[in-house]
């Protein structure tokens, strides 16, 4: 629990995933054979095998802001790094690399929530001027979400479960592996959230057989929610299709036959809307059949994201014997 | 002058023959090798000393926005729609050529006694408008006109005001300028400039040419949006004419490598040439299409400002395209004999 809190406090929009890249190459050292650092960015580690090349890969990236421009008075405004809601984003605190908090303020007085806009609003870091916000942030720095982190009964909730909470799975399924025949390789990607951009590179060069994203779905299990047919705490779910890919139907029964041999719960997942890195990794050189693991998430792209930790458990389970099984 | 000669040509996307062929021609002299592929983008080819066997990219693209002819109705008239991003209220009463032999026409729409209450408080759509070529009948306009004809704006470059210059296409002729300068250089690594094609239809070009040519780096050079204008508040002015060349961070396209980036930023600082960071996320350009070829580029941009960019009478600053050249050709001395971030082995 100790990693999975320092894995989602640590600080890491998209584009900039070094402090999450450094925390991970510290922590899984010295259970694999090789650990490469891509162009983009990606951290590519392997544990050796004589078998099939089977890839997994989770992002290290978050959403966050990016400052455009400091005002006379020193506040900042930005633009979004992702899917940022306008809606969550109001009054919430952001931190940027070097700690410095900020406030997210509005320039108007808000009478219809329905009017709010990302463009009207601002950071306040406490300056009173430009030169005083000048020696804390520069244009082109960038701030992630504060969100703490917190368990209650099984559930988690943090920032930047999404997607770390993969990181996480990848990571425990890397200390768990026993006995494997396949070629496996743990991606933890950049970018995903500006549009799968590291996992494109990353499946370029490592080339797999078949591929497994692990990464946060919506779920349908708060009140009034849109029905979809996931819970927290159900098992993990096998992605059947979301607007990036229609999973390759060896590799879902793969992770559906898998998890029945050993009575891990699971769900089927069908998304609407959204996609995640194994969009990006199917349709590379000549395309690689890939599937994707889900953990239920509620409140997604908030400071406050929430997930079952019974889910991420079967998940890392099933992972691991996907990963020991003869391809 | 070239930047003359490179905005009066005509090249809409995926018709950059007009463009290539001048470009062809200036560079000829300054090669080692000189590719046009087969979407039509030109790769050039500058050979290093062999020592230094890193492979850097320059690109920028040949094409323009414009207007592509759909139909010609019984009286003669054009009917036309968009290739690349246009604000339609921009066209009525512009003057375009069309085609090969620019056959000289005018947009236009009904005039506005006749229009009802709503069309006149609503934008004009380019599906109402019509291009006049002056033809008697359908017949007449068929014998200069053809579907899927071309149209270019039809715009002089002048220079006036303070160091200013009005042109269509300087988005992104001015690239193409600033990369023929750089070809005149030599460098110690191998340099490959690429005029690239159908930008403004969706980076296409950019992205096979980085396939051939897989470099270790990139620099994109482009024309970008500039709104230091009456009714914009000041943080939303993406750049400011006349602050220099701008540095991108981020934008829908790409996130530009840091270091370069920075890089770009403390040259020109260093070197007291003017430079600003853009200012604003929107818009893309063939750093979005390079970044992603191959195991990944890193890839930055640096653009020179243009006010009503996508329109026949875009305006740049003289000094922010000079600032551009020696920020870039800085930037390329800068890289010479140095190792580069490739692919990091950690164990």
């Amino acid at each position: 629990m100790e990693l999975l809190k320092k894995l989602t406090q640590t600080f890491g929009p998209s584009g900039n995933e070094e402090m999450v890249r450094e925390l991970i190459i510290k922590e899984i050292r010295d259970f694999v054979d090789e650990i490469n650092i891509d162009p983009l960015g990606n951290l590519i580690t392997r544990k050796k095998g004589n078998g099939k090349k089977l890839m997994f890969a989770a992002h290290m990236d978050e959403i966050g802001l990016l400052v455009t421009y400091i005002d006379k008075d020193g506040f900042l405004r930005f633009s979004n790094i992702g899917g940022v809601s306008q809606y969550y984003s109001l009054f919430q605190k952001v931190m940027f690399k070097n700690g410095v908090v900020g406030v997210i303020g509005y320039n108007e007085k808000i009478e219809n929530m329905k009017d709010l806009k990302l463009d009207k609003m601002y950071i306040d870091i406490g300056a009173s001027n430009k030169e005083e916000a000048e020696k804390m942030v520069n244009i082109g720095d960038v701030a992630c979400f504060l969100g703490e982190f917190h368990t209650n009964m099984n559930k988690v909730s943090s920032k930047a479960l999404d997607d770390r909470i993969g990181c996480f799975i990848l990571m425990e399924v890397i200390k768990s592996i026993q006995k494997h025949e396949n070629d496996l390789y743990f991606v933890f990607t950049v970018q995903e959230e500006l549009g799968l951009r590291g996992a494109r590179t990353s499946a370029y060069s490592v080339d797999p057989d078949y591929a497994i994203a692990i990464d946060v779905t919506d779920t349908g299990d708060t009140p009034e929610s849109k029905p979809m047919a996931l819970k927290l705490g159900k098992g993990p779910a096998v992605k059947v299709k979301d607007s990036s890919i229609i999973t390759h139907p060896f590799v879902r029964n793969l992770m559906i036959d898998t998890a029945k041999e050993n009575n891990i719960p699971y769900q089927l997942e069908v998304l609407e809307r959204g996609g995640t890195d194994s969009g990006a990794i199917h349709l590379t050189k000549g395309g690689i059949p890939s599937g994707v693991l889900s953990i239920s998430t509620r409140y997604i792209h908030s400071p406050c994201e929430m997930v079952d930790m019974d889910d991420v458990k079967n998940g890392i389970k099933l992972l691991t014997l996907i990963a020991e099984k003869k391809l | 002058m070239l930047l003359k000669a490179l905005t009066e040509a005509n090249g809409v996307s995926g018709n950059e023959r007009n463009v290539r062929e001048l470009i062809l021609n200036e560079i000829k002299n300054y090669c080692d090798q000189i590719t046009v592929d087969s979407i039509g983008n030109i790769i050039a080819y500058k050979k290093g000393n062999g020592v230094d066997d890193k492979s850097i990219m320059l690109s920028s693209h040949m094409d323009e926005v414009g207007l592509i002819v759909t139909g010609i109705t019984e009286a003669g008239f054009i009917k036309f729609k968009p290739v690349g991003g246009i604000d339609e209220r921009i066209l009525i009463s512009k003057r375009v050529l069309i085609g090969e032999e620019c056959i000289p026409g005018v947009i236009g729409i009904k005039a506005i006694h006749l229009q009802e209450p709503t069309e006149r408080k609503n934008a004009v759509k380019i599906k109402n408008m019509y291009i006049d070529i002056g033809a008697k009948n359908k017949e007449d306009a068929e014998k200069k006109v053809s579907l899927g004809d071309f149209i270019a704006f039809d715009s002089e470059y002048i220079e006036f005001g303070h160091n200013m210059v009005k042109a269509k296409a300087l988005d992104d002729r001015l690239g193409c300028a600033v990369l023929i300068e750089m070809l005149k250089e030599k460098y110690s690594f191998n340099l490959y400039a690429c005029f690239t094609t159908q930008e403004e239809v969706g980076l296409r070009g950019a992205k096979v040419a980085a396939y051939t040519v897989k470099p270790d780096l990139a620099l994109v050079v482009e024309g970008t949006t500039c709104s230091d204008v009456p009714g914009t508040e000041e943080y939303q002015y993406a750049t400011r004419l006349g602050e220099g060349p701008a540095i991108s961070i981020m934008d829908r396209a790409s996130y530009s490598d840091r270091d370069l980036a920075m890089m770009l930023y403390h040259l020109g600082k260093k070197n007291h040439i003017k430079v600003q960071f853009k200012q604003t996320t929107f818009g893309g350009n063939d750093a979005g299409s390079i970044l992603l070829t191959g195991i990944g580029v890193p890839t930055a941009a640096i653009s020179v400002p243009c006010r009503y960019i996508h329109s026949p009478v875009s305006v740049m600053n003289k000094d922010d395209f000079e600032g551009c050249i020696k920020i870039v050709k800085l930037f390329l001395k800068e890289l010479e004999n140095k190792p580069i971030k490739k692919w990091e082995v950690i164990k």
